[in-house]
């Protein structure tokens, strides 16, 4: 199994910009991004109940191994990384481009796990286009999975107004596939002690564009220039919004009395 | 430039044919948000000087040829049709298949999908097969010129893409001048169900394509909706909401919801987190698989801010989140909150409100 893992700024804090209107990644502390726990800990479950390597892969700055090696901490065997200044400034199909030819270099496997989407893009887009680049189905917002006796699986998938059972005909073992996951499955475990020992020894390889051996006519699938989108212009449209006001006077009647007051909903709800 | 098979330069563009909007549908109802792109597909194509043209998938005949009169009295020129029996229900390998070769076929210049979970499943497939680029879930579209800072080439009538970032954070305006089709995902309730005209004329264009074995390898098994009925939020004043913070005693907190929603003239609602855990009915939840609503209040009760809850109800003009963790998201939308146990919260504000009611009467 895979599992890609991507490394976020912290949203509990705020996001530093740089003058170029592009994100500061130096002002604040990444984190894994939160939907990608959920990932691991799909891949985590099946490797629980049936074994099975998992293998995290990440793209960014060198020091997105920190969340390869939470990975490790939590559970996953090996991690590694990508990252080469050739795939700054990558969007979705670029990006996709980059780790599913890195999948194929890994090898074999039968799933490949993602979260649902990341929290700082909240694209969603990564995921389905690894599938299309790997010509393999793909299962997008899946919240449960379950397996047959004849070994296919069945995936509980979100829907608009609730939810799709979504069943592969052909036992996993001979449909390799890729699976995005959500928020609301299975919740994350807490890392172990001894978890955390494998990871500070593990080694990550790092590789760059020429390790994952592009063809000669797809040297320019990288980066910039394999990227179809650009960001012509980011803006604050908050930055007029005042930031919350937090009653923090008094016990809470009196949190409530100047809620009230502030707010003014009663004067609302009555005229 | 290098060479690039799937590549078009802007100077084919006028070859282009116009804007396709991809359809979805329940049974015989061509969706809302379907509509509402109908609508902005229209007016974008008036922009360009081209055709509106919609692709609608399905399996039933008879349904299929009422929505294409909708979508013609809603905009469309043209309406192209692929009917199959494997594309009863929405499932990715075939509806990909269907919308990639029409694209491939019509080449337009614009396409857009509604941001569902449908849509935001096949949409990026589709962009990776053509190798086109892909914006997802944008709130605004608009055609401009743009002149590119590095290359300094100049593109006119571009279309700009518009959707928030970092949860809202920043509105990022994305364009993709060199790759056609131009395509994005569109969230819904951002633009409006155009009138109808029932007297527009339309043309219909059948197609099929050739789908294969390898796309049938995955199939529906069941579908389970939750909604047993639906609360009309659109149009409520004040909403009150509550979530998952409620689980230590849901039933009593939806209780306490209901009844400042009442003292307070108001509806209630609900996360999806609630609705999933069973303690209210989907047809009052709020979010990118709820409701859309746009009320003068919204009352957060044990609601954490999740980007799909937010997408539903960030047009509030005010909102109040009650939350007892004070690091919660829903308070970088909030304009006041409490940091307090809603159990604690709900029932003196009740007291309050019921207090002040006596006094003015
Ligand atoms: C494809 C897809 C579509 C989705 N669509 C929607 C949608 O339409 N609408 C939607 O809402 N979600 C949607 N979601 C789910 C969304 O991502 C979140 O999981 C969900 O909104 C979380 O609900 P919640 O805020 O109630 O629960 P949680 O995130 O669990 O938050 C509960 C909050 O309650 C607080 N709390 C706990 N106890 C108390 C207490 N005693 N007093 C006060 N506060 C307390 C906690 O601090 C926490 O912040 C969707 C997800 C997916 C994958």
């Amino acid at each position: 199994m895979i599992v890609l893992v991507k490394q976020v700024p912290d949203p509990s804090k705020k996001v530093g910009m740089t003058e170029q209107g592009t994100v500061d990644r130096t002002k604040s502390l990444p984190i894994m991004n939160p939907f990608d726990a959920f990932a691991l800990e799909a891949a985590l479950s099946i490797k629980d109940k049936y074994g099975g390597k998992i293998t995290v892969l990440s793209m960014g700055p060198p020091k997105a191994d920190e969340v390869l090696r939470e990975a490790i901490t939590l559970g996953a065997d090996e991690g590694v990384l990508l990252s080469d200044r050739k795939m700054a400034a990558s969007d979705t199909l670029a990006t996709a481009f980059t780790l599913s030819k890195a999948i194929e270099k890994i090898g074999d496997f039968s799933f490949i796990f993602c979260g649902m989407q990341a929290i700082d893009g909240d694209t969603a887009q990564v995921g389905p286009q690894i599938a299309e680049r790997l010509n393999i189905p793909q299962v997008t917002f899946v919240e449960e999975i379950n397996f047959n006796e004849d070994m296919t699986a069945t995936f509980k998938r979100v829907i608009e107004g609730g939810h799709e059972i979504v069943k592969s005909n052909l036992p996993i073992t001979e449909c390799p596939m890729l699976i995005t996951i959500t928020n609301t499955a299975k919740k994350p475990r807490l890392p172990k002690i001894t978890g955390k020992f494998k990871a500070k020894k593990a080694k990550i390889p790092v590789w760059g564009v020429k390790d994952i051996e592009p063809d000669e006519n797809q040297h320019d699938k990288f980066g910039m220039s394999g990227s179809p989108t650009r960001v012509k212009k980011i803006e604050r449209p908050n930055s007029g919004k005042e930031p919350c006001r937090v009653m923090e006077d008094g016990n809470v009647e009196e949190k409530i009395e100047s809620l009230m007051e502030h707010s003014k909903i009663n004067s609302l709800s009555t005229d | 430039m290098k060479n690039n098979e799937n590549k078009l330069s802007h100077d084919t563009k006028g070859e282009l044919s116009g804007v396709l909007v991809v359809v979805e549908h329940v049974g015989a109802e061509v969706s809302p948000s379907s509509l509402q792109l109908t609508g902005k597909g229209r007016e974008l194509a008036d922009q360009i000087n081209k055709k509106l043209m919609t692709v609608l998938i399905g399996e039933n005949e008879e349904s299929l040829n009422k929505m294409t009169a909708d979508l013609i009295s809603h905009g469309a020129d043209i309406v192209y049709i692929s009917q199959h029996k494997e594309l009863a229900e929405y499932t990715t390998l075939p509806y990909v298949r269907v919308v990639a070769d029409l694209i491939k076929d019509i080449k337009p210049e614009i396409v857009l999908f509604s941001a569902s979970t449908s849509g935001r499943d096949m949409a990026p497939r589709i962009a990776a097969r053509i190798q086109t680029g892909l914006t997802a879930d944008c709130t605004n579209l608009v055609i401009d010129d743009f002149d590119d800072p590095i290359s300094k080439n100049k593109y006119q009538k571009v279309l700009f893409q518009i959707r928030p970032a970092f949860g809202g954070d920043v509105m990022a305006t994305i364009v993709s001048p060199d790759h056609y089709p131009q395509m994005a995902t569109v969230r819904r309730n951002v633009f409006e169900v155009p009138p109808e005209d029932k007297s527009r004329k339309g043309e219909i264009i059948k197609f099929e394509s050739n789908i294969t074995g390898p796309d049938l390898c995955l199939s529906i098994e069941e579908i389970i909706r939750q909604t047993k009925k639906t609360v009309d939020l659109k149009k409520a004043r004040i909403i009150v909401s509550g979530g998952r913070g409620l689980y230590k005693q849901s039933e009593k907190g939806f209780k306490l919801i209901k009844e400042l929603a009442d003292l307070l003239g108001g509806e209630v609602g609900a996360s999806r987190g609630a609705v999933d855990s069973g303690w209210i009915d989907h047809g009052h939840q709020v979010g990118q698989t709820g409701q859309t609503v746009k009320p003068e209040v919204y009352i957060a009760c044990g609601i954490s801010g999740a980007v799909q809850h937010i997408a539903g109800m960030s047009g509030a003009k005010m909102i109040i989140a009650i939350n007892k963790d004070s690091n919660a998201s829903i308070f970088r939308y909030a304009d006041y909150g409490l940091t307090e146990d809603v159990f604690e919260v709900l029932p003196k504000m009740i007291e309050y409100l019921k207090k002040e009611k006596n006094i003015e009467n």
